[in-house]
């Protein structure tokens, strides 16, 4: 039997306001606990809900983005359930109509090849506080503690369709929703501090099959790595349950990354009946066209349109020019180097290759680089003049990356610059040749086209005595001179 | 429309609110008296009327984003029974 996965994704993503969605707190990440929970976001009695202008402009800029909808009118309601880190007893939403409508956005996989992902809707809605569980106190009381900062913290959970069908197609779908709300600015995106989690919907059913399987919700996956494992193993969890006769049942499960499995999680189950009912507190939100086209004249270029301008202008292949815009940072810093540098294909070559290698190595964002833009173009424009080869760039490079200043500097200071002295390149060539009479003999009887293959030893001992710093285009074409002229 | 028992227990979960055993007749009663009001109200021609968000014809004034609101943590703690470490404090919550 041929089984079909079936992935639909919700994903929260923290908008970058200043102050929450209905309440002028902050919204700050990493604040001691409860210094940013006003009587608004604690539900004190008598305290009304205002919502924030940024928040609606944020939503609409990523509606825009999504080729969806607009809800002119929107309309928040209740969801009602009881947590202790949800102080009203139901959490601020939009249902019946959201801010965001149909939509669709096309992905790109790993294969090259590319698929469109339908919008379901998106909508607006305040975040919850945290607790915590761990021993984070001295006494040993064995409680929980509530910290309501995050709670009023603007979110748009954005609801897919079911149209993914693996677990690379939906780690490509949230890579796409996280550079289009990176590149927008309307999130930073950190899924380590909880700016953008995601809640995968997935069933299985016989390929062929047209209904959908029953499906189990997979709650809070926080890194892209999670995701692709958990959905994975969870739909491995049902395939392996029909195929033993059993049925899978709609619940919400929970992803264990320590043991790489899901479980459910029974103790939600009882309260998944939200009572949802239009919010008295607040009227709907009303938006102009000229609001919105306002805003579309200002939406910034998004990455597949940027990833075709790196294409035509730079003459980037598909994937180079894919790879180096699903960041705008990574982006913007491409661009840089090749503006100052006047060499594209090398700007790219080394932003993929040796920066984004040390970045990894040291665990640093783009951002954070510690070879600039500057530096990089300055060391690719040496590499161009012939002052240093490829091979000794890299040396550069790394010197650079330990803050020793910029090329020249580098270059100058550890003598690195290359050989192109005719006269002294001779000189070597002719000493290698005389140490290695040996090697001479054999290419002398070697057969013609078997030669150029041979020089590569000779080739190599130059190198080694220049130090890596003779120009290699001129030592070829004097051994060449010099080997031939013994023939 | 009638309520019965099981649903007035129900209810009662989800809104975190103690019904004793012997007051449920009683609740489910009253609450049946108000779902025949519902019910005349149900039996109103409603097509092409779109379902009222709010009674106010107005439409929703925001706010600029802007942090207004001090730390007034202190206040609010102490108004909790329990608090630690800056942290209000629950029964153990377990996912």
């Amino acid at each position: 039997m041929e089984w079909e996965v079936v992935i639909g994704l919700e994903v929260h993503v923290q908008l970058a306001t200043q102050s929450k969605i209905f309440s002028g707190a902050s919204t700050a990440f990493g604040a001691a606990p409860n210094t940013q929970a006003c009587a608004v976001d604690l539900a004190m009695p008598g305290t009304l809900p205002v919502p924030n202008e940024e928040a609606f402009r944020f939503a609409v800029m990523f509606g825009l983005a999504m080729n969806a909808g607009i809800g002119k009118r929107s309309v928040f309601e209740r969801k009602n359930y009881f947590y202790p880190d949800l102080p009203k007893g139901y959490q601020t939403t939009q249902l019946e109509k959201p801010i965001v409508g149909e939509g669709q956005i096309e992905i790109h996989l790993e294969d090259g090849s590319s698929k469109t992902v339908r919008l379901h809707h998106a909508h607006l809605e305040e975040d919850a506080g945290k607790s915590l569980h761990e021993a984070v106190f001295d006494s040993g009381h064995g409680m929980s503690g509530i910290d309501l900062n995050r709670a009023g913290t603007p979110l748009i959970e954005i609801v897919s369709e079911p149209d993914m069908r693996s677990a690379a197609e939906a780690v490509a779908y949230l890579k796409k929703i996280h550079s289009i709300v990176t590149y927008l600015g309307i999130s930073d995106g950190d899924m380590s501090q909880g700016s953008l989690r995601c809640d995968a919907n997935v069933s299985v059913r016989l390929k062929g099959e047209e209904e959908l399987g029953t499906r189990a919700e997979i709650k809070n996956l926080n890194s892209f790595r999670f995701i692709e494992k958990a959905i994975k193993v969870e739909a491995q969890r049902q395939i392996d349950l029909i195929e033993d006769g059993g049925k899978v049942i709609q619940e919400t499960r929970l992803y264990d990354a320590d043991k790489n499995e899901t479980r459910s999680m029974r103790s939600k189950e009882v309260a998944n009946d939200y009572r949802y009912f239009p919010c008295p507190d607040l009227l709907p939100v009303v938006l102009t066209d000229d609001y919105i086209e306002q805003i579309r004249g200002e939406l910034p270029e998004l990455p597949d349109a940027k990833c075709a301008r790196f294409e035509t202008n730079y003459g980037l292949s598909a994937y180079d020019a894919d790879q180096l815009t699903q960041e705008r940072a990574t982006a913007d810093y491409f661009e840089q180097v090749a503006a100052k540098s006047g060499e594209p294909k090398l700007a790219a070559n080394w932003v993929m290759g040796e920066l984004a290698a040390l970045l990894n190595r040291e665990e640093k964002s783009i951002a954070d680089s510690p070879v600039s833009a500057e530096h990089l173009a300055g060391l690719i424009a040496r590499i161009k003049d012939n002052t240093i080869s490829s091979k000794i760039a890299k040396q550069v490079f790394e010197a650079m990356a330990n803050g020793d200043g910029d090329a020249d500097a580098v270059i100058e200071a550890k003598g690195l610059k290359q050989v192109s002295d005719t006269g002294a390149i001779e000189k070597m060539v002719d000493e290698v040749i005389a140490n290695a009479s040996a090697q001479v003999e054999n290419y002398r009887n070697a057969d013609p086209d078997k030669r150029p293959k041979m020089m590569g030893f000779f080739v190599g001992q130059i190198m080694k005595a220049s130090k890596g710093q003779a120009n290699p285009q001129m030592i070829n074409k004097i051994l060449k001179e010099k080997l031939d002229a013994l023939l | 429309m009638a309520v019965d028992a099981q649903t007035v227990e129900k209810l009662a979960e989800l809104a975190r609110i103690a019904i004793s055993k012997e007051t449920i007749d009683d609740v489910s009663s009253r609450l049946g008296d108000v779902l025949q009001l519902v019910d005349q109200l149900q039996a109103v021609n409603t097509d092409g009327v779109e379902p009222m968000a709010h009674p106010l014809d107005a439409v929703q004034v925001l706010r600029k984003d802007e942090v207004t609101e001090p730390n007034r943590r202190e206040d609010f703690l102490a108004l909790a029974p329990l608090s630690e470490a800056g942290l209000y404090l629950v029964p153990k919550v377990i996912d």
